[in-house]
């Protein structure tokens, strides 16, 4: 496949999986959080563990990348308070408006076009983190 | 070909998941999708007042393709593979959105309370959607990523700043869903 068709195809699949799965509507999140369902638990827990058997298959078999490279994954970087703290101000927003960055793109792809007020928002968080990233403590 | 139109379950979703996930390793790449929104930022220009948005934006062109493949997604599954049937989430929650002020899905992915067309109109509900934009924006590029960066890719290589703030979503998640949203939220 083309260089950025196969790109262009697997952001398809992951917009179609996440519409079809719910995990993009507000309602989804908020029940998530408030435990009346098993449903995204389930998403999330079944996606971290077919990774973890893929990553292990990955590095054991020490598998090539398309182009023969080997497949390397950078570890994140060391830190404790930026984890905490930034996972916290994450998650107020999260449960908030029920979409991560994913879905916020995909929403607005599918025609919900309050959704581009949450990402007008997200840049302006983003920016607001790149002018005070040196002053924050991580 | 019904099952393409009902609401996927959880295994079949989670395993897909976790196959994008692999499938962009196998591209010698990783997933994250909120790193995009560095990418917009720099390509906006915001380069000229920050070191962080000085970088070769290009280099993230195929995470951008990603992106735009999933709008096109979104836009298919909402408008070609939609079912009355979708969104049956529990009564409970049902009942409790209802005190709320907040509708019933009855089929839709979002509340009219919240994404119908008539928020443009209502400067309560714009604040609530630019305040959790700009935590979403802000909280994950202080964590360095979000939930397909950290809870999927981070996990899934058992990094442990991952779980850190994976813990911190779901933390930040249910204080916002369990005391704050009523207080916002009150018809």
């Amino acid at each position: 496949m083309s260089k950025s068709l196969k790109y262009l195809f697997t952001g398809f699949i992951f917009g179609i999986v996440l519409t079809k799965s719910e995990a993009v509507s507000w309602y989804r999140i908020y029940e998530m959080f408030q435990f009346q369902s098993f449903h995204m638990y389930g998403i999330i827990m079944v996606a971290i563990a077919t990774g973890v058997v893929g990553l292990q298959i990955i590095k054991r078999k020490q598998l090539k990348t398309h182009k023969g490279e080997p497949i390397q994954i950078a570890d994140k970087e060391k830190g404790s308070f930026r984890y905490w703290i930034g996972g916290l101000l994450f998650g107020f927003g999260w449960a908030l408006v029920g979409a991560c960055p994913g879905p916020i793109f995909i929403l607005i792809g599918a025609g919900f076009f309050p959704v581009l007020v949450i990402l007008i928002g997200a840049l302006a968080g983003t920016f607001l983190y790149g002018l005070i990233k040196d002053k924050l403590p991580h | 070909m019904d099952f393409l139109f009902h609401t996927w379950p959880w295994y079949v979703s989670g395993f897909l998941i976790g196959a994008i996930m692999l499938t962009l390793n196998y591209f010698g790449k990783v997933f994250g999708m909120s790193s995009n929104l560095r990418t917009l930022c720099t390509i906006a220009g915001a380069d000229r007042f920050a070191d962080f948005f000085r970088f070769d934006w290009k280099s993230q062109g195929w995470n951008l393709l990603v992106l735009l493949g999933a709008m096109i997604g979104g836009f298919v599954a909402v408008n070609y593979m939609s079912h009355p049937s979708n969104v049956t989430i529990s009564q409970q929650t049902v009942k409790q959105l209802e005190k709320m002020g907040i509708d019933a899905p009855n089929g839709k992915l979002l509340p009219e309370a919240l994404f119908g067309n008539s928020v443009f109109e209502s400067p309560k509900m714009l604040l609530i959607l630019v305040i959790g934009g700009i935590l979403i924006g802000f909280g994950s590029r202080y964590a360095g990523g979000c939930t397909s960066g950290h809870a999927i890719a981070g996990m899934s290589n058992l990094q442990r700043q991952s779980l850190k703030a994976v813990i911190g979503f779901f933390v930040g998640g249910l204080v916002m869903s369990y005391f704050i949203m009523p207080l916002i939220f009150q018809s």
